[in-house]
């Protein structure tokens, strides 16, 4: 548990400084790694572009994560690095083809749309807090966190609530195809292109019933088109789709999950915010700077980069290593320390550059209704395990569970 | 409230810090004393009697009437505890004495002073000319919102003399509230001086396409109006006569330099020459620690350019405003390097700027294109990239600025997904030096 | 209560729009349009629109000038950072 400084005192897993440089990122991959990871991080920063003994190159300082986010020459689709496809979605893909497809997400995924959200987001907390009691222990990932942003995400793309279930066991297994992972194993594999194509055959069921059938929800508006972005259809419909319910789903798991920890790892920060809940709008920015749901994303560089005193080649792998720059000492003061009303707070939680995360404006109202109501209904809850297990992947990185105890559920 | 009481036993008493011009760049070097800590005295002095307001919107939104003038005012980011001299223009600066002399007579004594008074819009040059109703410019909140009056009354056609930003930005609005206006301009392009004949081509098929009756290569030969004193036409260099009401005039900014007269700094056309840290720089050449400058009205050497840059932007007013607070707080540490960078929206369009743009000789598209209105140009000089233009295209350009920043090769070699097929470097008229 | 948006800085990434869609609109493809002088009961929104900015462009505060009476700054910056959020 931390000290009332809110300084961060957990136990630094990799006090091992021996490390050679250029296997620290084969480190932060290491699931033993997950708890902790900002160490590694800080002393990948000490040299900010840091090619690694596998050829891949690191970046993990905030200026020049900044600079690659906006750089022509960084490309999303990683056969540019000799990678196999990564899957056809617009996080996968360049101008002028993402462009044409984030516009037609982006024209249909506004502002009402999100609003529209609101109400359905505090009944589902709400139900989820009732269920959760009357009990002691309650694991604040399978009760809360993880039920809220499928139920939320088949609101969205208009899934009737019997089918919730199912997507919530796809959601689950196709989090892990954001990760660009080499120890994963062949079931992992095989339940991965199982899960794909059975969300593939419901989506096309579905695609089809609303192309007869239009409503209001967003697969209806994509396949209408918007102000500035033209209809969706067949093949990119149903990946776009798929992406949409991958990547809003873990992302938001952990950040609600992440938020829980920090505060209870902050029982004076925690206090205050019991009783200043608009806390929660700074609040939101400075988990995903302090504990961020996407640790890194994977680039290709098109052309040779000079950035930083060195020279990335053309083909190289490129991993942006956005929660590194997220606490570089260099743009942030006191950067490990988690200062929940920080401002400014110019963080990479969300991204940055054209891929900057569409779903960031969901996941913030998930988030600013989610935290106030879990700490206005928890009765003193207290973290059981510290650090929690964690979940593999380190690009997505959360906890698998989260337990806590409590001396009740407020109504 | 944080609050900084004027009379902290620790600093030394009478530390005065006088501001001339209340705008942007005087407000932002203002909070920026304050919030390194400065607890002495701050006088801001403004020749408008308005507070800060904010310029750009002026020949924006205001002018479209989609704002109203009074909503212009700019936040103040904390308590300044400052002494505001609004509606007295500064006259007179003896540098031996420390003084500064205002319109109504006051003489202010200071420690440092920052020169910030910016620039004034460039008036017609035949007086009678310029005194006809309905002949405007639009520098100040009050000429938006009497060039705003006289759109909502729905004019026959306005005429716009210069094809600038502002002058550009002015047709825009019209068009947006359906009125007709003439936009003439000497040279062959609108925009051509800050981008280049070939992103002013570009430039005029927007105006044009808008239904903007825009006449390049072409003058005023005269505005004429009525016995009443009313502007009624324009006679222009073609041979045709308009019928106007209202003609606006776009021909750049003026530094607001006269009241410097006989001070000994080093001041011409471009403005009050300063050294990197904002310091202004007299007769002889030595920067003076006690006067600083900032903003449109200074020129200053830059790293990256030739000879003095002197820009009126915006984004520069504030780092400048910045850099002069570090001054005078620490001395001689921060330098100005900031690349010049601005913006501009118009007919539905965002325009984004970094680096020197006019002083290139060579242009190239690099991504995206023209056609659909989204694009990325860069510009080079002597075989380096010294500038870009983002049209619709607003995330790209920090990449180009590190570029240019890192002087890179031209036409750099980028490979972008997105690049047009072949990329095309087209040559520029080499624009005068300076 | 004043807003300003450092529009050299802004990207137009839309996330203000969102947070306060009674203060922001993206017009044209990436235009953005702001109310620089909204009502006070819009306080708590513009404050979401302040925080979700990914370059923190957003200011907000009352208007600057004597005799301000229309409200108070928000948050003060620390010296640092105000310094710090130039790169």
């Amino acid at each position: 548990m931390s000290k009332s400084t809110g300084v961060d005192s957990r136990p630094v897993s990799v006090s091992d400084v021996s490390t050679p440089r250029a296997e620290l990122f084969a480190r932060v991959l290491d699931p033993a790694s997950r708890a902790n990871p900002y160490p590694i991080y800080a002393a990948l920063r000490s040299e900010p572009v840091s090619r690694q003994s596998d050829g891949t190159w690191v970046v993990s300082g905030f200026d020049e994560i900044a600079a690659l986010l906006h750089d022509p020459r960084i490309s999303s689709d990683l056969r540019n690095a000799g990678q196999p496809a990564g899957g056809q979605s617009l996080i996968m893909q360049d101008p002028p083809n993402h462009d044409r497809l984030r516009a037609a997400v982006m024209g249909r995924f506004t502002p009402e749309v999100v609003e529209s959200l609101r109400q359905g987001v505090h009944d589902l907390v709400a139900g989820l807090l009732d269920a959760a009691g009357p009990g002691t222990r309650l694991d604040l990932v399978e009760e809360i966190a993880y039920p809220l942003p499928v139920s939320v995400i088949c609101k969205l793309l208009g899934i009737p609530p019997q089918d919730e279930a199912r997507f919530h066991g796809w959601a689950d297994t196709l989090a892990r195809t954001l990760d660009l992972d080499p120890t994963m194993s062949r079931e992992e594999q095989d339940a991965i292109d199982h899960a794909f194509t059975e969300l593939h055959h419901y989506l096309e069921n579905l695609v089809a019933d609303r192309a007869e059938h239009r409503g209001d929800d967003l697969v209806s508006g994509l396949l209408t088109g918007g102000d500035h972005g033209e209809p969706l259809r067949g093949e990119e419909l149903l990946i776009t789709v798929r992406l949409l319910l991958i990547a809003g789903h873990e992302t938001t798991v952990n950040l609600i999950t992440n938020g829980m920890l920090t505060l209870l790892r902050h029982p004076d920060i925690l206090e205050r915010f019991r009783h200043e809940p608009d806390l929660v709008v700074p609040m939101v920015e400075e988990l995903v700077r302090y504990e961020p749901s996407v640790q890194f994303r994977y680039r290709a560089a098109l052309a040779d980069i000079e950035i930083a005193g060195t020279t990335i080649p053309r083909g190289s792998v490129v991993v942006l290593l956005l929660a590194a720059g997220s606490r570089d000492p260099g743009h942030f003061t006191d950067p490990d320390r988690f200062v929940p009303d920080r401002l400014p707070n110019e963080h990479f939680g969300f991204g940055g550059g054209i891929h900057y995360c569409i779903g960031a404006p969901l996941a913030r109202m998930e988030a600013q209704i989610v935290l106030p109501e879990l700490v206005r209904r928890l009765v003193n809850p207290r973290l059981t395990m510290d650090p929690p297990p964690y979940r593999p992947t380190a690009a997505l990185r959360g906890p698998r569970h989260l337990w806590v105890e409590v001396d009740g559920v407020r109504p | 409230m944080s609050g900084h009481p004027g009379n902290r036993g620790e600093h030394v008493v009478g530390e005065h810090v006088v501001i001339v011009g209340a705008s942007l760049t005087g407000l932002h070097a203002a909070e920026a004393l304050r919030g390194g800590g400065f607890a002495g005295r701050v006088t801001l002095v403004g020749a408008e009697p308005h507070p800060p307001y904010d310029r750009p919107s002026l020949s924006k939104r205001v002018l479209a009437g989609r704002m109203s003038a009074d909503s212009t005012g700019l936040p103040q980011r904390q308590d300044l505890d400052a002494h505001w001299r609004l509606g007295n223009a500064a006259v007179a600066l003896d540098r031996d004495t420390k003084t500064l002399t205002l319109d109504d007579g006051t003489a202010l004594g200071f420690d440092k002073l920052l020169i910030a008074t910016g620039t004034r819009a460039r008036r017609w040059p035949d007086t009678a000319e310029a005194a006809l109703t309905g002949v405007l410019s639009i520098r100040t909140r009050d000429d938006a919102l009497e060039l705003q009056a006289r759109l909502a009354a729905r004019p026959r056609r306005v005429l716009v003399i210069g094809a600038g930003f502002v002058g550009s930005e002015v047709a825009s609005v019209c068009r947006e509230l359906d009125l007709d206006v003439t936009v003439v301009e000497r040279s062959a392009a609108p925009l051509a001086g800050a981008l280049g004949q070939w992103a002013g081509a570009a430039a005029g098929r927007l105006q044009r396409g808008h239904g903007v009756d825009l006449r390049t290569e072409t003058s005023v030969l005269a505005l004429e109006g009525d016995a009443d004193g009313r502007l009624r036409r324009v006679r222009l260099s073609d041979g045709d006569v308009l019928d106007v009401d209202v003609a606006v005039v776009a021909l750049g900014a003026v530094r607001n330099v006269e009241w410097l007269a006989g001070s000994g700094l080093a001041i011409d056309a471009r403005g009050v020459q300063c050294d990197p840290f904002c310091r202004a720089v007299d007769t002889d050449g030595r920067p003076c620690d006690d006067i600083l400058v900032a903003g449109d009205v200074a020129c200053w050497p830059h790293p990256l350019y030739e000879g003095l840059l002197a820009v009126e932007h915006w984004d520069n007013a504030v780092r400048q405003a910045r850099v002069a607070a570090t001054t005078i707080l620490h001395g001689a540490v921060r330098a100005h390097t900031a690349l010049p960078t601005f913006w501009s929206n118009q007919f539905g369009v965002n325009i984004k700027v970094v680096g020197v743009p006019g002083r290139a000789d060579q242009v190239a598209v690099l991504q995206g294109s023209v056609e659909r209105a989204a694009f990325v140009a860069a510009y080079g000089r002597g075989g380096r990239i010294i500038g870009a233009l983002a049209v619709n295209t607003p995330r790209a350009l920090d990449a180009y600025a590190e570029m240019i920043s890192s002087r890179m090769s031209f036409p750099p070699d980028l490979n972008a997904a997105d690049a047009p097929d072949p990329i095309r470097v087209l040559d520029l008229a080499v624009p005068a030096a300076g | 209560m004043r807003v300003m948006v450092d529009l050299a800085r802004c990207q137009s990434y839309g996330q203000c729009v969102f947070a306060a869609p009674e203060i922001f609109e993206i017009s044209g493809r990436e235009v953005l349009e702001y109310d620089s002088a909204p009502s006070d009961e819009w306080r708590l929104h513009l404050e979401r629109a302040r925080a979700a900015c990914p370059v923190q462009a957003i200011t907000i505060g009352p208007a600057a000038g004597p005799g301000k009476d229309d409200g108070q700054p928000s948050t003060v910056r620390p010296a640092a950072d105000s310094m710090g959020v130039l790169r």
